[in-house]
């Protein structure tokens, strides 16, 4: 029978079917990070149990460290925050106790886990993997399924290496046609989010498919997977072509000699048959996505950059209404105004879905030459990892940033969740490449606008949001003139 | 965990669509290593009028009289109503930690996402979904009503209103064995652990680079 992508996946890691239509799943690569695994352990402690599988773990700190290279030059034990140094060691001590390999803080491989984990390779096409995380979900880029868990299935994932899963719906996501300079697989997620909606997904793998997604580098592939879980779906999806066998072919942890060439051959079965099934699909035209702007507090509220915030009597309900005049005045904005005239006062370009190189070198390109707005008084890179950092150095894209005005920073999760000290003050704007824009997600009060790496820095420059265009023919060329 | 089977409970009101993990705990509280004492903080940023830290002694801080969780006549509620795609965003379970220790055992709403589903089910919270139209009618009568309450049967899988009226609900089966039991997931799965060997063992020889060991 055709199979979908997600199908194949599936039966490949099915350890047992039950009656009651739950499945236990075999895990081949588990992701942990500080945040959701201290309790996992604590539990294993309790009840004396040993990690089943040490080979299928790897762990790295990143939601809670510091960015500054100040505080970054001590190591943990010099880090300034008591609460956050005992998070961090606490993983340090349980890595150290359950024997599972840690890339630890000052390591020039740390950074965020789902850019670390395909950069060493440590997840690679048609693995499962699992983290206690919710954007997990960027590894489907690899064709790999990947599943964002809570800390109860990290546990379980520990004790087990399984998940208790019930198998999901297949949902195709078809972008069609090419992308328009200027929009970037960060336009196409916000596109769909805004059509789908944050529940759009939920219960659903969603494959993307299409010649705008098979034109996608590695790089556009995991922001567009990355935001698959604020459509709601758990894990996101796109077939393996020589795209992905092209990326992992060098990477420290990718098989070698005769096991690479048998896992080619599985890869390259990895996509969805010709005449398979799915539960529910949408086809979106690629060539008409314009760049994107979310103007309100959940991620299906965008809009194109040339549009408008919408008004009360778009609205279809009453909870529709009260959502929007509820966001309205949280983000101090009116219905209907233009997004052309919100005018962000920070930008943040980093995040597990904005802090690749390619990432770093669209924003670069828009800065070089250029300085920020005197408006906007915050300005964050944060690479993604150490490895990150290092290309963008070796290719002087920091100084284009420094030059513009903004911070360099160290690798880490940073403002997207503003766990650590990088975070917005209450009512302040942002501008920013991370993947939600919840009340209070970047700092209590603060006002999150997601958009891509080139938009976060088109608005860094002109302080509202533009299309890049618009930079580079607004005559602000030079550094500090106009 | 703890076992569920009835309760007869107090319902406070979340009307809001799309209420967020990242709105139940802010992420400042997610720097705690353990997995209890979340209940202060749960909705903090709507609960209270100051920005709290991990470390704030929540009892001397000022509470936002306009709240609902914060009116008088919700205080001891242990079941939430609220609107769609509850739980969305982050998969932080310590918003499922932050429920159970506040005191609800049950929620229900239109549709819930699912990695807090799955978190909620492993914290003894049992999340019913009901109907658009079921969670319109019981939001009208929660606000009509002083101390209206519902009576929630894991075992019949149904939900008792004050006026007798009965309404089914549906629940996972497996799910609800293990709350009706309180049951341990790991438990129940390390039962199996030769059939995972014997899986693994097939799995190691068809795709051998997946267990090597990370040498890095």
């Amino acid at each position: 029978m055709a199979q979908t992508l997600y199908d194949k996946l599936w039966d490949a890691h099915l350890v047992e079917q039950r009656e009651d239509g739950t499945a236990l799943i075999y895990i081949d690569r588990h992701l942990i990070h500080e945040v959701t695994s201290a309790q996992a352990f604590e539990g294993l402690t309790l009840a004396k149990r040993p990690v089943w599988r040490k080979s299928a773990n790897l762990a790295v700190p990143d939601h809670n460290v510091s960015t500054l290279a100040s505080e970054r030059r001590g190591g943990l034990a010099a880090l300034p925050d008591p609460v956050s140094r005992l998070q961090l060691q606490t993983l340090d001590d349980n890595c150290a106790a359950f024997d599972v390999t840690e890339i630890l803080l000052d390591d020039p491989r740390q950074g965020i886990v789902h850019v670390m984990g395909p950069e060493q390779g440590a997840v690679l096409p048609g693995m499962t993997v699992v983290c206690g995380d919710s954007h997990t979900s960027t590894h489907g880029a690899a064709g790999a399924l990947a599943h964002g868990i809570g800390t109860s299935e990290v546990e379980h994932a520990l004790a087990t290496q399984c998940l208790i899963q019930r198998k999901m719906k297949n949902f195709r996501i078809e972008v069609t046609g090419h992308l328009q300079a200027g929009v970037t697989a960060k336009d196409v997620a916000l596109a769909i989010v805004g059509r789908i909606g944050t529940a759009g997904g939920t219960g659903y793998a969603l494959e993307f498919t299409g010649t705008a997604i098979t034109g996608l580098t590695m790089e556009g592939r995991m922001t567009l997977c990355n935001m698959a879980i604020e459509a709601g779906a758990r894990c996101g999806l796109v077939a393996v072509d020589t795209t992905t066998i092209d990326y992992f072919r060098d990477k420290p942890l990718a098989p070698k000699g005769e096991h690479w060439e048998r896992a080619e051959i599985w890869w390259r079965t990895l996509q969805s048959d010709a005449d398979a099934e799915f539960d529910a699909g949408i086809e979106i035209d690629g060539s008409a996505i314009t760049p994107h702007v979310s103007w309100g507090t959940s991620p299906e509220m965008v809009a194109g950059v040339h549009g408008h915030v919408p008004r009360m009597v778009d609205m279809a309900d009453e909870t529709a209404r009260n959502g929007l005049a509820r966001a309205l005045e949280y983000m101090g904005l009116s219905e209907g105004m233009p997004i052309s005239d919100i005018q962000p006062t920070a930008v943040f370009i980093g995040s597990c879905t904005n802090s690749r190189i390619e990432d770093l070198r669209e924003a670069a390109a828009v800065l070089r030459g250029r300085r920020i707005s005197p408006t906007v008084d915050k300005a964050l890179v944060v690479p993604g990892s150490g490895l990150v950092k290092a290309q963008a150095e070796a290719e002087g894209l920091d100084q284009v940033f420094l030059d513009a005005g903004m911070e360099w920073r160290e690798p880490g999760c940073s403002m997207c969740l503003a766990m650590n000290a990088d975070r917005l003050l209450p009512g302040e704007r942002c501008a920013s490449t991370s993947n939600r824009n919840f009340e209070g997600r970047q700092g209590s009060g603060g006002r999150t606008h997601l958009v891509s790496p080139a938009m976060a820095a088109a608005a860094a420059v002109m302080g509202r949001f533009v299309s890049v265009d618009e930079v580079l023919s607004s005559g602000i060329e030079t550094r500090g003139g106009i | 965990m703890r076992a569920f089977t009835q309760v007869d409970g107090l319902v406070a009101p979340m009307d809001r669509a799309n209420v967020d993990t990242d709105l139940m705990v802010p992420k400042q509280f997610l720097k705690s290593i353990r997995r209890s004492g979340f209940g202060p903080n749960l909705f903090d940023e709507l609960r209270y009028l100051d920005e709290g830290e991990a470390d704030s002694d929540n009892s001397r801080r000022p509470i936002n009289p306009e709240f609902p969780l914060n009116f008088p006549r919700y205080q001891g509620a242990s079941i939430l109503l609220a609107r769609e795609n509850f739980g969305c965003g982050s998969s932080r379970e310590h918003a499922a930690w932050a429920m159970e220790d506040y005191g609800f055992c049950c929620v229900i709403a239109p549709s819930f996402a699912d990695i807090f589903q799955s978190n909620a089910l492993k914290n003894g919270i049992l999340p019913i979904t009901l109907s658009a139209l079921q969670v319109d009618t019981l939001f009208e009568r929660l606000y009509e009503e002083d101390k209206f309450r519902l009576r929630v049967d894991l075992e019949a899988k149904t939900v008792l209103l004050p006026d007798g009226e009965l309404w089914s609900f549906d629940v996972d089966a497996f799910r609800r064995d293990c709350l009706l039991k309180g049951l341990d997931d790991i438990g129940i799965t390390l039962e199996r652990a030769d059939v995972i060997r014997s899986f693994e063992q097939r799995h190691r020889e068809r795709f051998p680079w997946l267990f090597e060991d990370i040498v890095l």
